[in-house]
């Protein structure tokens, strides 16, 4: 029997393609957020010339694949998981001869390739029509940048995971969720460059996961720093907080009282 | 009579809020560093630029913090109806259609969600600070415009709310589409339109006026001319903004009533 894996992939992918209207309606969100972000950079850079090696067309790029990206990644957790884990329907998932942790991150790899098509591309034309456009001078770029988007799922996925798996042992899951949806935005490099940051506030994110997620990808794009230790550091988060989530599942598990016979 | 039922569905849904005191208070702590993001961007685009769009740091506090109070008021009061499509969806809003109340009132009191303050108490702590600094003149009439400003900014900004997640009417899980102009609001108005190009300024004077929230009064304190040359009249012109956006708001809100089928299941 083959590993249902791959299925999982392009599952994810297609049940992504029946919400239309939803996917539309994020795209406004996007454009709206991409306009007014870049209007803010530009009116700064147009007085500043550059900031941290960021021009116009740096920085425009810079906003419009970070709005872009944000479907992709997804940085705000579903609740259908910790759902499952509160009413036991994760005991279901469990019982499936598959490894959950890697089943997830299969079907959330289809999500974010529709996302891709569906989410990435159109925002990234409008900035390319409205707005002074980076290009990547190097062709080796966009197979990097490729690479880098899936880390960045990875981890992603891995911190999305952990925190509805806190339901295992948190009745109310809502807090920590709330003050994530609050604080990621900043700490991935969404809404700001990170490189805009205080040198000490750019050292403690580099000890974290979180500039992997958004930051790394689009510095890959525009060619900002070094590759490899950009990618190096979205492998090791990538493995390591993987590896975290087994572990937390594990854990969880043995929380887990069926009732019944 | 139908005030007194109003009071008590929301005195009721706010005692159900504060039966869980510790998630109560991360909820509103998450919301106040929500609220905080759009502060720490303008600190740290402050660390590279000493005025934006014309206007020096103290000021531009003053906006956000301006605009900040009105959206946390307009986030307690409206933000309820960004679950209209869930009440759709789950056949919820067809029991209000029943009811001898109000639909769009029902929908804001469906729940009262107290920790949306967190957003509040920022723009109050800014506003205060922003108050001590700026270099205004304090005289009866502005005292009047930065107290009633925030008002007249939350109905605004809470008619957006409504116009745009009436939208739900028609589109099915719609509510990215109206956040982007709720959220996108909050956002906007933090920053003086001086900031952004012809467009988007035409847009947010005119279209959704949310340069109405916090600009104008922001001039109108200052006592300085607009950088854009716009009327003056228009700093003054938010109680109009305000009357002209409930019209809208409640003409969308009653032709989605009117086309509203249900879900059919």
């Amino acid at each position: 029997m083959s590993a249902p894996y791959p299925q999982l992939v392009r599952a994810g992918f297609r049940r992504y393609a029946s919400y239309r209207q939803a996917a539309f309606a994020g795209l406004t969100a996007n454009v709206v957020f991409g306009f007014l972000r870049a209007a803010v950079l530009v009116a700064v850079l147009a007085q500043q010339g550059t900031v941290a090696g960021y021009d116009i067309p740096t920085a425009v790029t810079y906003v419009w694949l970070g709005q872009g990206l944000l479907s992709v990644v997804q940085l705000w957790p579903e609740l259908e998981f910790s759902k499952r884990i509160r009413s036991g329907d994760v005991v279901i998932d469990l019982g499936r001869p598959w490894d959950l942790t890697a089943a997830m991150l299969a079907t959330d790899l289809g999500r974010a390739g529709h996302a891709m098509v569906v989410r990435f591309i159109p925002p990234m034309l409008l900035g390319i029509v409205f707005f002074p456009f980076r290009w990547p001078q190097r062709p080796v770029t966009w197979l990097l940048f490729l690479v880098s988007i899936v880390l960045a799922v990875v981890v992603s996925f891995t911190i999305r995971f952990m925190l509805s798996a806190t339901a295992f042992w948190m009745l109310d899951a809502h807090g920590v969720l709330s003050v994530w949806g609050a604080v990621s935005g900043i700490v991935v490099g969404l809404i700001v460059p990170l490189a805009w940051f205080p040198q000490w506030a750019q050292a403690v994110l580099a000890w974290t996961p979180f500039p992997a997620i958004m930051q790394s990808p689009i510095d890959v794009f525009t060619e900002r720093g070094d590759v490899v230790a950009l990618l190096g550091h979205a492998a090791i988060w990538s493995v390591l907080l993987f590896a975290a989530c087994k572990l937390m599942l594990r854990a969880g598990a043995k929380k887990l009282v069926v009732q019944g016979g | 009579m139908a005030d007194r039922v109003y009071q008590r569905i929301v005195a009721s849904r706010l005692r159900g809020r504060l039966a869980y005191p510790t998630s109560f208070v991360l909820d509103v702590l998450g919301q106040a560093i929500g609220q905080m993001i759009e502060l720490i961007v303008i600190l740290v685009l402050f660390t590279t630029v000493s005025s934006l769009g014309g206007f020096r740091p103290d000021e531009v506090m003053l906006i956000y913090g301006m605009a900040s109070i009105a959206f946390g008021l307009a986030h307690v009061t409206a933000g309820q109806v960004e679950q209209l499509p869930e009440y759709i969806r789950t056949g919820e809003f067809d029991v209000m259609l029943l009811r001898p109340l109000n639909t769009l009132a029902q929908v804001l009191t469906a729940d009262v969600e107290l920790r949306r303050l967190g957003r509040l108490l920022v723009g109050a702590c800014v506003m205060a600070w922003a108050v001590g600094h700026v270099d205004v003149e304090w005289t009866p009439l502005h005292v009047l415009i930065a107290v009633l400003a925030p008002i007249f900014g939350a109905l605004i900004l809470g008619s957006i709310w409504v116009a745009t997640n009436a939208i739900s009417f028609w589109l099915v899980d719609a509510r990215e589409f109206a956040n982007a102009f709720t959220y996108g609001s909050n956002f906007s108005t933090a920053y003086p339109i001086t900031m952004f190009g012809p467009w988007l300024r035409g847009f947010m004077c005119f279209a959704v006026p949310s340069a109405f929230v916090a600009y104008f009064p922001t001039l109108a304190l200052l006592d300085r001319p607009d950088p854009l040359g716009l009327p003056e009249a228009l700093r003054y012109a938010s109680p109009l903004a305000a009357a002209a956006a409930i019209l809208v708001a409640g003409l969308i809100w009653r032709s989605g009533i009117r086309h509203y089928q249900g879900t059919g299941s």
